[in-house]
């Protein structure tokens, strides 16, 4: 059979595991589509071609010897370029690391592994991931597979773009302000930020500690979350990792008590099992302040109609203030900015990735960090060790964290009327190429419904809902609280349904 | 007035205040971070991984371990052990710090005030003002022929504490008592080897002066690079001068840090005001607070070793021993355990106490050793002192074979058959040597026999060293008697 058809990860595994189709066919019908579409789309910045086809002869053995294997087995995955792959070059879209090869692989990439998912290649991205167009990457923009006037998003635009293409049925992206979220809205796909803490950091090449968090990327929810599954996994490595239990510790966590709940029997997350319950009963919050000036009517009038969905499928809606929300950009830049001045320090031209010879140490450190951060890089490291220097730090970064615990508060609050919060992913459809140089303010304002995820910690999801002028997708986003991914999954799926009937 | 009078007379109108921001590695197996080896001599770039080479992506992981031992210090030090704790970053570009920032705690340090007791009977007591938990760094080496400087990370990431005293010292003395108090705890809790010149035990020295009855201290600097115990009362004299100079030459100190040149025995600064720090510290978001529960502090109080006092007055009253020698046994833990330990495998403690504070003393001086590089087992020195006691080697004898078992722990017994050291008591075989030393000796013969008995001394002296000094001295003496008479 044709296993270009297959449209699901888990229609793919299936087959595979079923003999129906080899690892190698499945395989083949990936490559097919990126060699169709790479020359123009440009969402990949490695392929790793001959590594994936030895990893599919292998897995291909396990499934003759009829070994045991999870639902995404045989699956072929995209990885965003800043999560390490041992022996696979990650330049997390920057100069600075552009021939740099890690020598051990990223929690998230061994979680793929373990599923017995292979690897094609690496994404294109915003330069450590500061953008939500793709278009900081040193290596050039990825196209929005829509429609190549506009950008795909960012910063994980890559990994959403090749779902969107179907150059693969499934990628890691990663979020710190947005970015599997916003592009995958963009794209017309499915992305997740879960809660803070339920995917390793390890190996994902840091920007804003406190905010990145890697997240799955799919063109469906049934696959989003078999992903997600697979990926959330307490990590020793990562001390910010939490450790998941099953529902009676989720309980004890809702009651306020700080520990950590141990594993359940499964150890994992489970989403698929609750996935098809529907919505009924379910209080969603819609904030007011979402729908005010500069968002597009579009988006707006795609969101309600998603929300009425709900409602006819027995959620109850609801309005509600969000007073903080002209805060929460300002905050989360002034805290990303700052924790990146920090973090890209390492980048120096000394231990590996690029180095510009100069007169002496710090004329080296000058020159390398000049030419190997590109400009939207260099001016959040600015402001970042601006909003960090003696005599500044109370008067931003401390005031930023105060801001931060008070944005929290406020979501928590809510979440203890709603199960869920609605609203836009993104103020607009997918920017034109270079609009967003521009108008640099008005790009970062863009990020005002998904940042507070990340300020917070709590998961959300985007999901198409419509699709805007010029067949551009719109995307919806949902909010829950801490260790609810389940009930995000659940929602979606119902409006999935519903818009797949549609079209 | 001469010149040296003024001198005199300034130094004696002005007060001293120093203050100490010791740093001490601490003894783990691995680094505060990673799982990589902490040890300190190995080849360059051997004890390290992704993380502790600042690669992307990698995260920190606390080492337990490191966390414990810095409790045990604070509450040695009778320190405040907050609820929690926090790790801060200390960001600063240079290139024994791959990361370019060093995780530290600067906002909410693990231990609060504590103090030191020193003098005579703990009459003083220096306050500590906090005790934080941090990565060392890197070393830089310069290589000439290729004239490059080079890195060894073996050493980032390394756990230290530091611990930072109040300005409660008025002079050298002072300070290095201090120290020794501090240095003597934290080696009771073997929680560090604190050795200066391998850079596990540094001290910095603010130091600033005030004119006597004055309050309100002065404008200090901070002083590097005292490799020891010397280079630090020589650097404190000397900035103590330095800054009673300026003053009377109606200069203004200068709030900076300094690097002492103990082979110039002078200070400078060390960097321009242009170029001071300013390093950014903010909370690490990459690790999360430290919690410490009161039932934690409790568990390591009880489980807090017996410190030097106590242990200094136990073997007095335990062992019998004069209170000088459980003072000097006492310096050292090691020492004090060897001690102990041999005591109790039913050995005369005076007898062990003797043989450490002579021979194991000397030994230490001579080679330049430090006590914790001791290797004797309290079995091999007991067996040695039985030996000993059963006239089975002579006190010379004795004293050379000690020496091997302190420093390489041989077997005694072993090591006396091998050399053929055992003492030689058979009249036979003496005989002769005895009848060839009074040959030999004509004139000391004679003098015995008009009545100096001195002389009866240098001859069994005589036949001891014949014998290499394993002949038994009663046995000689009588011999000599005998053959003299003849």
């Amino acid at each position: 059979m044709d296993s270009s058809k297959i449209r699901t990860a888990l229609a793919l595994s299936e087959r595979i595991r079923k003999k129906e189709i080899s690892v190698r066919e499945g395989l083949d019908a990936t490559f097919e589509i990126i060699d169709q579409k790479e020359k123009s789309l440009h969402a990949f910045l490695t392929i790793d071609r001959e590594g994936a086809y030895k990893e599919a002869d292998r897995l291909q053995e396990k499934v003759d010897a009829r070994e045991m294997f999870g639902p995404l087995f045989g699956v072929p995955v995209a990885v965003k370029d800043n999560l390490c792959t041992k022996g696979i070059r990650t330049t997390c879209g920057s100069k600075m690391l552009e021939n740099f090869v890690p020598p051990y692989d990223a929690t998230a990439v061994q979680s793929l592994k373990d599923a017995g998912m292979i690897i094609v290649g690496k994404t294109n991205m915003d330069e450590f991931a500061m953008g939500n167009t793709t278009e900081t990457s040193y290596f050039g923009c990825t196209k929005n597979p829509r429609s190549e006037a506009h950008v795909p998003g960012g910063s994980s635009g890559g990994s959403a773009a090749a779902v969107a293409a179907g150059e693969c049925l499934v990628a890691l992206g990663t979020d710190t302000g947005g970015s599997v979220r916003q592009p995958a809205s963009h794209c017309g796909v499915v992305g997740v930020k879960p809660t803070y803490g339920s995917i390793s950091r390890h190996g994902l090449i840091a920007y804003c500690s406190s905010m990145d968090q890697v997240g799955p990327i799919a063109g469906n929810v049934t696959d989003c979350a078999a992903l997600m599954e697979a990926l959330c996994t307490w990590d020793p490595k990562d001390s910010t990792s939490i450790k998941r239990g099953s529902l009676d510790s989720l309980t004890a966590v809702k009651q306020g008590r700080l520990d950590v709940p141990t594993y359940g029997k499964r150890g994992r997350l489970d989403i698929l099992s609750s996935l098809e319950d529907g919505v009924p009963g379910m209080k969603i919050g819609l904030p007011k302040e979402y729908f005010s000036a500069g968002l597009d009517p579009q988006v707006a009038a795609s969101v309600m109609r998603a929300a009425e969905t709900l409602e006819r499928h027995g959620a109850i809606l609801k309005e509600f203030s969000l007073p903080l929300f002209q805060y929460f950009v300002p905050d989360y830049y002034l805290i990303a900015c700052a924790e990146a001045s920090s973090n890209l320090e390492r980048y120096d031209g000394m231990k590996y990735g690029l180095r510009v010879p100069g007169s002496d140490l710090h004329d080296t450190y000058r020159k390398t960090r000049t030419q190997g951060f590109g400009e939207e890089v260099r001016r959040r490291i600015l402001l970042g060790t601006f909003a960090l220097s003696e005599g500044y730090y109370d008067a931003y970064y401390l005031k930023a964290l105060k801001v931060r615990r008070l944005v929290a508060n406020a979501f928590d609050d809510a979440l203890k009327e709603f199960d869920l919060i609605l609203g836009p992913t993104a103020p607009t459809t997918a920017p034109r190429l270079g609009e967003a140089d521009q108008d640099l303010v008005k790009s970062y304002l863009a990020d005002v419904y998904t940042v507070p995820a990340n300020l917070t910690g709590l998961p959300a999801i985007s999901l198409p809902c419509g699709v805007g002028e010029g067949g551009l997708p719109i995307g919806v986003q949902f909010m829950g609280r801490r260790f609810e991914e389940a009930l995000l999954f659940k929602a979606a799926r119902v409006l999935e349904k519903e818009t797949c009937q549609n079209g | 007035m001469g010149e040296a009078s003024i001198k005199a007379q300034a130094k004696t109108a002005y007060e001293t205040a120093i203050g100490v921001e010791v740093h001490i590695e601490l003894a783990t197996k691995t680094k505060l971070f990673c799982g990589c080896e902490a040890s300190f001599g190995a080849k360059p770039n051997t004890h390290v991984c992704p993380y502790c080479l600042g690669m992307p992506g990698t995260l920190p992981v606390l080492n337990e371990k490191a966390l414990e031992l810095a409790l045990s210090v604070g509450i040695a030090l009778h320190c405040d052990i907050p609820a929690w704790s926090r790790f801060d970053r200390k960001n600063y570009f240079y290139p024994d710090n791959p990361q370019n920032y060093q995780v530290s705690q600067w906002f909410y340090p693990l231990c609060k005030v504590g103090y030191v007791e020193i003098g005579e009977d703990a009459t003083k007591r220096i306050g500590i003002w906090n005790i934080h938990l941090e990565e060392d760094a890197g070393k830089l080496f310069h290589d000439e022929k290729t004239d490059q400087t080079l890195v060894d990370a073996n050493r980032a990431g390394v756990p230290l504490i530091e611990i930072v005293s109040a300005p409660d010292m008025q002079s050298a003395e002072e300070v290095l008592a201090f120290l020794e108090q501090l240095r003597t705890k934290v080696l009771y809790l073997q929680a560090s080897d604190c050795k200066l010149q391998e850079g596990s035990m540094r001290v910095d020295v603010n130091l600033s002066v005030r004119k006597a009855g004055n309050s309100g201290l002065g404008t200090r600097t901070e002083m590097k690079n005292l490799n020891s115990f010397r280079a630090i009362t020589r650097a404190i004299n000397a900035e103590r001068e330095r800054q009673i100079g300026i003053l009377e030459a109606g200069g203004e100190i200068t709030l900076e840090t300094r690097r002492w040149d103990d082979a110039k025995g002078a200070s400078f600064p060390m960097r321009s005001k242009e170029e001071a720090m300013d390093y950014r510290y903010f909370p690490d978001p990459d690790l999360p607070p430290v919690f410490v529960t009161e039932d934690q502090v409790e568990a390591l109080k009880k489980a807090q070793p017996e410190m030097r006092e106590a242990k200094r007055k136990r073997f007095v009253s335990q062992f019998g021993i004069p209170e000088y020698d459980s003072e000097i046994l006492t310096q050292s833990v090691r020492l004090a355990n060897l001690f102990e330990e041999t005591a109790k495998l039913g050995i005369a403690p005076k007898k062990v106490s003797n043989f450490l504070m002579g021979e194991g003393l000397r030994i230490l001086r001579e080679k330049e050793l430090d006590p914790a590089d001791v290797q004797a087992t309290p079995e091999h020195f007991a067996a040695l002192l039985k030996l000993l006691e059963e006239n089975k080697i002579t006190n010379t004898v004795a004293k050379e074979v000690f020496e091997e078992v302190f420093v390489s722990d041989v077997d005694p017994a072993e090591y006396v058959e091998r050399n053929g050291l055992l003492t030689v008591r058979e009249e036979g075989v003496l005989r002769q040597t005895v009848e060839s030393v009074i040959k030999e000796n004509e004139k000391s013969a004679s003098d015995y026999l008009g009545g100096k008995e001195k002389a009866l001394g240098f001859l069994v002296g005589q036949t001891m060293k014949a014998m290499r000094g394993q002949a038994d001295p009663a046995t000689v003496t009588a011999l000599l008697k005998e053959l003299l008479k003849k």
